[in-house]
């Protein structure tokens, strides 16, 4: 029995020391995304985000992280969409000496890239990529899906 | 605090000693930086000193660089599936594929989650890195109602939610292409290093490729993913016994020595075996007739 206390403490101080590690500044890591007024794809929508935008980290629930932007604005986003690298979208000279390490950084662009992406097609020209864009232009929003679970009759168990 | 978090507590202890235990340091990147003339010996000096070099893995894989190792691993597998162009099917498979997505452990990747049906009688399907997914009309056979073939979907979000395809890049290859990627970070690439790099990116598709064709995953990440499909079909309100329903169809059209499937994955009985304990029992086929309307009329062209 002691020794299950002992392991609930240890646990409540280690999650204690990831809540603190996630608290602070972090990066989005997708091309773009949307705060919400609450921890659900079905809220809100209060401000777009960018790619590389540095967002202060206000609270945390289920995976939903609460933000603030640089210009104020707040709203929860998913931890999917965000890094705690500091996201550098035109590296230059002078992010090497600024000190943060590589696994500090995220450069964005660099890599495989949209140029890496232009010699593979060139190296391989009977690649047809125009199924692959067109398939990107599919794209459903969040009220679309709500209204696709509502038509069927689906239900989730947690209400949402 | 409630079990749940408990376990993800102690979860967290777990990574965190792997995290500590595994950051192998070497010197790597700046010597074949150097080695090739690329930065100066101050450079790498100052890269030594700012942040060493660590021994890459798939996690070191951007969201961005995903992207592009999913669009090139998406128009390879389009070059031997041609696409189905039912625009009715596929906006019903991105409609539902895109919602069970949101329930997934990682909604959002750098360009989202695709769906895109291809015009093969193969009970096949490729989720490509980032969530470019693609499904033979011969595993959509498979499925009877939109809770089956939300297990199927779901099972593919899984592949991409756990970075699946990017664990089949060979890690030597990883290695160097992401230690040329970090050695270049105060630069701009030059046309001879884009080169390189394109080569290591073409043997990355040709890793990812060769997995999801012809080798398949570990025998232990395809159950992972029916697991994965079976917590998302449950978040949104699918029924979880779908997914068991889904498999014994399979079952019944699976040919062992058959092309797709047969020869990547787990047999259905297997799969069955492990998933039946969190899946529950088959489902009811005609328990949501508030779908059967949509879901018949998409699959009519098929
Ligand atoms: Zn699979």
């Amino acid at each position: 029995m002691a020794r299950i206390r002992i392991c609930v403490v240890a646990a409540v101080l280690l999650a204690a020391t990831v809540a603190l590690a996630v608290a602070g500044v972090m990066s989005i890591q997708v091309r773009t995304g949307k705060l919400r007024t609450r921890p659900s794809f079905l809220g809100q929508v209060t401000a777009s985000v960018g790619y590389g935008d540095r967002v202060t980290v206000l609270d945390e629930k289920s995976g939903w992280i609460q933000v603030r932007t640089g210009n104020g604005q707040t709203g929860w986003i998913h931890n999917s969409a965000l890094t705690e690298k500091k996201v550098v979208l035109n590296a230059g000279q002078g992010d090497v000496a600024t000190g943060a390490s590589g696994s500090e950084l995220a450069l964005a662009g660099k890599g495989f890239n949209d140029e890496v992406e232009a010699e593979f097609r060139s190296e391989n020209p009977d690649l047809d990529y125009t199924w692959v864009d067109r398939m990107e232009t599919f794209r459903l929003t969040p009220e679309q899906a709500r209204r696709f679970l509502a038509t069927g009759k689906i239900a989730s168990p947690g209400g949402e | 605090m409630t079990r749940h978090e408990f376990g993800r507590g102690v979860l967290c202890a777990l990574a965190l000693s792997a995290l500590i235990g595994c950051g192998t340091v070497t010197k790597i990147g700046t010597q074949i930086g150097q080695g090739s003339g690329v930065i100066t010996e101050q450079q790498a000096t100052s890269i030594n000193k700012t942040g060493a070099a660590l021994e890459k893995t798939f996690a070191d894989i951007t969201p961005e660089q995903e992207y592009y190792i999913g669009r090139a691993v998406a128009a390879t597998i389009l070059e031997t599936y041609p696409p189905l162009d039912d625009p009715a099917a596929n906006d019903y498979l991105n409609e539902l594929g895109q919602t069970l997505a949101m329930a997934s452990d990682r909604p959002e990747t750098f360009g989202g989650y695709h769906f895109l049906l291809l015009d093969s009688d193969q009970i096949n399907a490729f989720a490509a890195p980032g969530g470019l997914i693609l499904v033979c009309k011969g595993l959509v056979s498979c499925c009877r109602n939109e809770d089956e073939l939300a297990a199927v979907l779901a099972h593919e979000i899984g592949h991409v939610q756990d970075k699946d395809g990017l664990k089949a890049i060979k890690k030597s290859r990883l290695t160097s292409a992401l230690t040329t990627i970090g050695v270049e970070a105060g630069r701009n690439l030059g046309s001879a290093k884009v080169k390189d790099l394109t080569e290591q990116f073409a043997g990355g598709i040709q890793d990812i490729i060769h997995t999801l064709v012809t080798s398949g995953y570990a025998r232990g990440q395809e159950y992972q993913a029916d697991a994965v499909s079976v917590e998302i079909l449950g978040r949104v309100g699918y029924h979880t016994g779908a997914m068991v329903s889904m498999l014994e169809e399979m079952n019944r059209r699976w040919d062992p020595h058959g092309p797709g499937f047969a020869r990547t994955h787990p047999s259905p009985r297997d799969r069955i075996e492990h998933v039946a304990p969190v899946a529950g029992p088959a489902a009811d086929r005609q328990s949501r007739p508030a779908t059967r309307d949509r879901f018949a009329a998409a699959m009519s062209g098929i």
